[in-house]
């Protein structure tokens, strides 16, 4: 085969007998396999701790990310009800932009924990093929003679190297995903300490920052819209009159219009 | 034939299907090629499936080697251009 696959066979055939050859006598060679195997286990098992940990810290930027959707709630729904449509639009706004969050957030999590079955799931094949090839390895020694030993061991030693390749392979791609995850877990970070999701939301100032003029950019305006209307209908059913117009109900006298305590 | 979908397993599959195997992993790289994202996700799907419907899992002790081996199934548009054009997916 000349394509992907073919192209993945060679190099990991290239390997397997780059190992083979660098190990000629079958004791070498079993040698060689053993201090490979430990190398890979306790490789395997950083990368599942890895995994996992990536995976606490996704699963605690969950909890806030559902905090700070309803915080946002409770406060388009003050916004509104004080007649400050645009603050309220503001709050629906960084509302979805959290969702959109929340969403990939759990996308990424499923995705994680799925690379850590896998994981265990390959450390559980490499340790079967190993304890059959040692089984094998004594039965081809009593029965051969040296030289065809050599040869019969190498080819039991194929299948265990390609194991050993393919274990590492998938230890390297469940790290580049960890590290990827983190990197954007870490530019989350950073986009709440900007004050993307604050607690102020400046229902004082009202004033549009660049993140809010960024975010209007990325949500989906029409969800906005809808969760917009779906809000004053709600508000309005109380009242009847739309309080954007401002009119009636003075606030109480010493009563700030303000963001109340939850 | 033996066949390895990398990072999982390694399947059995009859004779008869090298071929059309093979077809299909000349459609994904002439995808690669034309910078066609979608015919190649496409065609690579196709692969696997095909190993996984057709193949008989092979046992876990097992030491036998794979004739073929297919790239991991999660395989972005990315690499497989990388398989090509870079270092591929394991380095020398």
């Amino acid at each position: 085969m000349a394509g992907v696959a073919g192209r993945m066979s060679t190099v990991i055939k290239a390997k397997i007998s780059k190992m083979l050859d660098r190990a000629e006598d079958p004791s070498e060679t079993i040698e060689y396999s053993y201090q490979k195997q430990m190398e890979l286990l306790q490789n395997v098992k950083k990368g599942i701790a890895d995994v996992v940990t990536s995976k606490k810290r996704l699963q605690l930027q969950q909890q806030k990310l559902e905090q700070q959707v309803v915080k946002l709630d409770t406060q388009a729904r003050q916004a509104l009800s004080q007649g400050n449509e645009p603050l309220a639009r503001t709050a629906l706004e960084r509302k979805q932009f959290a969702q959109g969050e929340l969403q990939s957030l759990d996308q990424q999590v499923t995705e994680l924990e799925q690379q850590q079955e896998g994981l265990i799931e390959k450390e559980r094949q490499l340790r079967t093929k190993l304890e059959q090839f040692r089984t094998k390895k004594e039965v081809i020694k009593a029965q051969y003679s040296a030289a065809e030993a050599q040869v019969k061991i190498s080819e039991a030693a194929t299948g265990v190297g390609e194991e050993m390749a393919d274990v590492g392979l998938a230890m390297q791609r469940a790290v580049d995903k960890t590290e990827n995850m983190r990197a954007r877990a870490s530019a989350m970070d950073e986009l709440e300490a900007a004050g993307a999701f604050d607690d102020s939301l400046s229902l004082g100032g009202g004033g549009q920052d660049d993140i809010d003029r960024q975010l209007h950019e990325l949500t989906s305006q029409s969800a906005v819209d809808s969760d917009l209307e779906k809000l004053k209908a709600e508000l309005g059913e109380g009242s009847g009159d739309s309080p954007a117009l401002g009119a009636g109900e003075p606030a109480a006298e010493g009563e700030e219009p303000r963001e109340r305590p939850a | 034939m033996i066949v390895r979908i990398s990072t999982e397993n390694q399947y059995r599959l009859p004779d008869e299907d090298a071929q059309r195997l093979n077809d299909l992993d000349n459609a994904a790289v002439a995808a690669v090629e034309a910078d066609d994202e979608d015919r190649f996700h496409e065609s690579f799907e196709q692969m696997l499936e095909l190993v996984r419907r057709d193949g008989h899992r092979l046992e876990d002790g097992d030491l036998e080697g794979s004739d073929v081996i297919l790239p991991p199934p999660d395989l972005t548009f990315e690499e497989a251009r990388g398989e090509f054009t870079g270092e591929g997916l394991i380095p020398d």
